[in-house]
């Protein structure tokens, strides 16, 4: 791995190349592995090693970019004047800030530990056992299983010309499983910085059972249920809307907040923060210019309160129309590496759950359900509206029918097209949070969720 | 060093431990991106990046390790760690992998390119996309405008166990802008030549003078703005035409997606999904109607789309596949380790990877629909429709994992009434199922409208790979389609 060193004796490297007012480096990248399997069997089984060198210069108010992978003297004065020269032929742009000094990032500050020997230590002997024992639970069950075992050791690095040095290491292991049968299928999926954290010989014997009860599916006809969306499905839906949570979104008029920062736009029970450092987050506490990553409220008993500001949309916004519709306005360490187009978002997603004495398990919401469904996945999520925030997606790999408070078998896959602003006025009961992983957003750490009046327009053929 | 001598060294590693083939990709990579937003540059950027990516079969299971660094110590760590990982595979299988024989190949290829754009201005090119900007913010009611250029240099050395060597080089460019509206409650949206960062082709600097960028953005952004007056489009079953960008992503993800081999067989059963197109159904499955003609086709007659190449990633020459042919289903985009599974004696040549560390898997081609024989213009299209919507740009784009039940919205429609185009309607949608929609395709116009459009981010496999595909469409007519239920209150 990357070391601490071995970044600042780089970035000593790219300064001897650098005439610029300011350089800056960020360095990514580590090594990953990922183990594929289908048919019971292994079809897959890839390992790379690469890193990322990219130099961002200032140079008389203009800014560029290069990146390279190589860190040999030649490849790094390369890269340099590549930026240098990229930034040379644009006019100045009188909003761009200087670097983030090095108080942006006080490395006393809190640092999350997310690099774990027991998942950098797994190789492709220890991920081949993993899934032998899936393909297991599949002949078992008379199933045929197909996913992924995957880990991976990675370093963020920002230094800059200002003496900031912002570094994170962590590691990841992440295990998804599909079992099918002859008419359904049932799918689970876990990640952690910590491959204690998830056992994959029970998530494929969650999917295996999902499977199994979903076989035969009926048809049900489209329209408005009562649905019960675990927590995968809800992360994937609800990413969606957070690409608009940053002010640079608002400055843009393409957010869906625009207009609405400070109003009631859910429900009282939806709150929903930003926060790096919860214990069941992962990534790095510093953002694309290495500056620390606050703790952010977002919404708060359904108001909106707070968005996610770079350094340079702070500034921007406070001198825009906007600045005294928007709450407080700070730069809150969201930023992407500049230069970029979309500002900032809110990547570290912590949805509370309901009030203590509301909370109930996925169970206890199906026993209190009458005439509902219980989705496991959702799949292609698309924007249809970007100002209702309407989308559309298919449920997909374990969808239930519920009556009289129980499973009553599965059924065949709907279309849905769903406000999410409607959604979220719309939440009867939530879990507990936990860390959830998707196919179609980020992770997040966010309960299971019984909605009234979700809208299915459509039924498919399985 | 020479490639050469870096691929022996991997090769010479695999050989002495005895595999069944190996092969190394060695990728050199560069792309310029360049855009800008509002009347500012919104990005400046340069990347590059080279590596090898080493793949052997061994034990009849497949492993594959990529490494930035081409020093021998670390390409011969590499092979062997491929190694060890194809073995470690080898314990769990179902049965050994059965590659498709072919021959070897030495040759050198690069794609036609006029001008390479590297060489042209990045001032010049700013200047171009702000000039762009100022036309499309000069319309009153614009709020936000985008415009984009991009440039990708992809060469990549390939030698095989079997003895090919073949190096080929890729240029791609990618131009586009689009216009914002906001107001009250709602976003409108128009893009020029095609949402999602425009037209792509493989091709030189020549494409952006083609595209008539700045001639267009008037038009797009008084559009953009017309739309909050819009109508919304009516929900219903209504004769539908599609126009060619539309067609081209119809054809993506129904066509193109379900008739991916590996994807059929189950390998993609977590993430991509599976597909309707079971492998009893080639030669039996009536796909679409009569006039529906579809082929894979990467070679470079067919044209500078993002599927053309001369070998694909596993050293097989492009070829051109009928996929679907006057509506019956005729072939699948297959690979060296899948065609015996339709009785195929060869690989159909589709397997292409994401870079140097990525292993290579089945990917889209340019799959086209072939135009109509007949002189058909969009004009007279129209003219011989009495009642229906003509359906412009993508907005949204969705469909289940089997690839039966779609849903794709427009940026704008338009009603047609007694033959011509009428008032224009905000936020049309239609849905469908994919066998049904096809065979419901009554008319398509001729090849002066046919255009072969880029898809520069079709997402597969995992770790998730992005490829640039082709599709070859004209604007066709499709009777009877539902229409509007994205807006079916939710």
């Amino acid at each position: 791995m990357l070391t601490k060193d071995k970044a600042q004796e780089t970035f000593a490297r790219v300064l001897k190349h650098s005439h610029a007012d300011e350089t800056e480096l960020l360095i990514g990248g580590g090594q990953s592995a990922l183990t594929r399997f289908a048919n019971n069997g292994i079809t897959q089984n890839v390992s790379e090693k690469n890193y990322s060198l990219s130099v961002r210069v200032n140079l008389d108010g203009r800014t560029a970019r290069a990146t390279t992978n190589k860190f040999d003297e030649e490849s790094i004065r390369r890269v340099v004047e590549a930026a240098t020269n990229l930034a040379k032929v644009q006019a100045a742009d009188p909003d761009l800030l200087p670097m983030a000094d090095a108080a942006a990032f006080d490395p006393a500050g809190p640092a999350p530990a997310r690099n774990y020997f027991e998942t950098s230590s797994i190789g492709p002997q220890e991920r081949a056992t993993a899934v032998e024992k899936i393909v297991q639970v599949a002949q078992k069950r008379k199933l045929t299983t197909a996913g992924i075992y995957a880990t991976s050791e990675s370093v963020d690095a920002i230094l800059n010309s200002r003496g900031l040095v912002s570094y994170h290491t962590q590691t990841s292991a992440e295990c998804s499983i599909t079992m099918l049968a002859p008419d359904s299928s049932g799918w689970q999926k876990s990640n952690s910085p910590d491959a204690r954290n998830f056992d994959p010989v029970e998530l494929a014997e969650v999917a295996a059972e999902k499977a199994k009860e979903s076989a035969g599916p009926k048809e049900l006809p489209p329209g408005k249920y009562t649905v019960i969306l675990e927590p995968a499905a809800v992360l994937d839906l609800l990413g969606f809307m957070f690409w608009d949570w940053g002010g640079q979104a608002i400055l843009d008029e393409r957010s869906f907040l625009n207009n609405r920062v400070g109003t009631k736009l859910f429900g009282e029970n939806i709150s929903i923060s930003d926060d790096v450092y919860h214990p069941l987050q992962s990534g790095a506490p510093f953002d694309g210019e290495g500056v620390r990553k606050q703790q952010v409220k977002l919404v708060e008993n359904g108001v909106v309160t707070s968005l996610v500001y770079a350094r340079g949309t702070a500034e921007k916004v406070r001198k825009s129309e906007f600045a005294n519709k928007l709450g407080p306005v700070r730069p809150t360490g969201h930023g992407f590496p500049i230069p970029n187009e979309v500002g900032e978002a809110p990547m570290n997603i912590v949805i509370s759950g309901g009030a203590d004495d509301k909370k109930r398990t996925i169970d206890e919401m199906v026993k209190g359900t009458e005439d509902g469904i219980l989705v496991t996945r959702l799949w292609y999520i698309r924007e249809v509206d970007p100002y209702e925030k309407i989308l559309t997606g298919m449920t997909r790999d374990g969808t239930f029918q519920i009556k009289g408070g129980q499973i009553f078998g599965g059924i065949r896959n709907f279309r849905f097209n769903q406000s999410l602003v409607t959604f979220l006025n719309n939440v009867l009961e939530m879990s507990e949070p936990v860390r959830a992983s998707g196919e179609e957003s980020f992770d997040m750490v966010v309960p299971a969720m019984k909605i009234r009046d979700f809208n299915f327009t459509e039924v498919t053929k399985f | 060093m020479s490639m050469k001598q870096i691929a022996g060294w991997a090769l010479d590693v695999c050989h002495a431990q005895g595999v069944q083939y190996a092969e190394i990709r060695i990728v050199d990579d560069r792309q310029r991106a360049l855009s800008t937003k509002n009347g500012k540059v919104g990005y400046v950027s340069d990347s590059e990046s080279l590596g090898a990516g080493i793949r052997v079969l061994a034990n009849g299971a497949w492993g594959f390790a990529a490494t930035e660094d081409l020093t021998r110590e670390s390409i011969e760590i590499t092979a062997g760690r491929a190694l060890e990982i194809a073995r470690s595979s080898a314990r769990v299988k179902q049965e050994d992998v059965r590659l498709a024989p072919e021959k070897a190949y030495v040759d050198d290829w690069a794609s036609p390119c006029r001008i390479d754009p590297f060489t042209t201005s990045v001032e010049q090119n700013i200047d171009l996309l702000l000039k762009i900007d100022a036309e499309l913010r000069a319309v009153a009611g614009i709020t936000l405008a985008e415009a984009n250029l991009n440039f990708r240099r992809y060469e990549q050395w390939f030698y095989n166990s079997d003895g090919s060597d073949i190096h080929q080089v890729k240029t791609t460019v990618g131009a586009g802008y689009a216009a914002y509206a906001f107001s009250g409650n709602e976003i409108m949206k128009r893009s020029y030549p095609n949402s999602f960062g425009g037209q792509w082709q493989d091709k030189g600097y020549e494409l952006v003078g083609e595209l008539k960028l700045l001639e267009n953005a008037r038009r797009i952004a008084e559009e953009a703005v017309a739309l909050h007056k819009a109508d919304q489009c009516p929900q219903g079953n209504y004769d539908i035409i599609l126009d060619s960008s539309q067609l081209g992503l119809q054809i993506h993800e129904s066509i193109g997606h379900p008739i991916e081999l590996d994807r059929v067989l189950g390998m993609e059963a977590n993430f991509a999904g599976m597909s309707f197109l079971t492998t009893e159904k080639l030669r039996k499955l009536k796909y679409g109607s009569d006039i529906v003609n579809v082929v894979a086709d990467a070679t470079e007659a067919h044209g500078p789309g993002l599927g053309t190449f001369k070998y694909d990633d596993e050293g097989v020459p492009a070829q051109c596949t009928p996929v679907i042919t006057n509506g019956l289903f005729t072939g699948y985009l297959t690979s060296r380790d899948t065609a015996h599974t339709i009785g195929a004696e060869r690989s159909g040549g589709t397997m292409r990877a994401d870079g140097w560390n990525r292993v290579p898997m089945i990917r889209m081609t340019n799959i086209s629909i072939l135009p109509g024989t007949t002189p058909l213009t969009l004009d007279q299209l129209i003219a011989s429709t009495d009642h229906g919507i003509f359906f412009q740009t993508n907005r949204s784009w969705s469909i289940d994992d089997k690839r039966y039940n779609f849903q794709f919205g427009t940026e704008i429609g338009w009603e047609i009434k007694g033959g011509k185009l009428g008032r224009m309607l905000k936020n049309p949608s239609y849905s469908g199922i994919t066998t049904e929609f096809w065979n419901s395709m009554d008319a398509i116009c001729s090849r002066d409208q046919w255009t072969l459009w880029g898809t520069p981010n079709c997402g597969k496999g995992q770790p998730q790979q992005v490829m640039g595909t082709g599709h070859g469409a004209a604007p066709a007519r499709f009777r009877g389609i539902k229409v509007g239920s994205a807006y079916k209150a939710g």
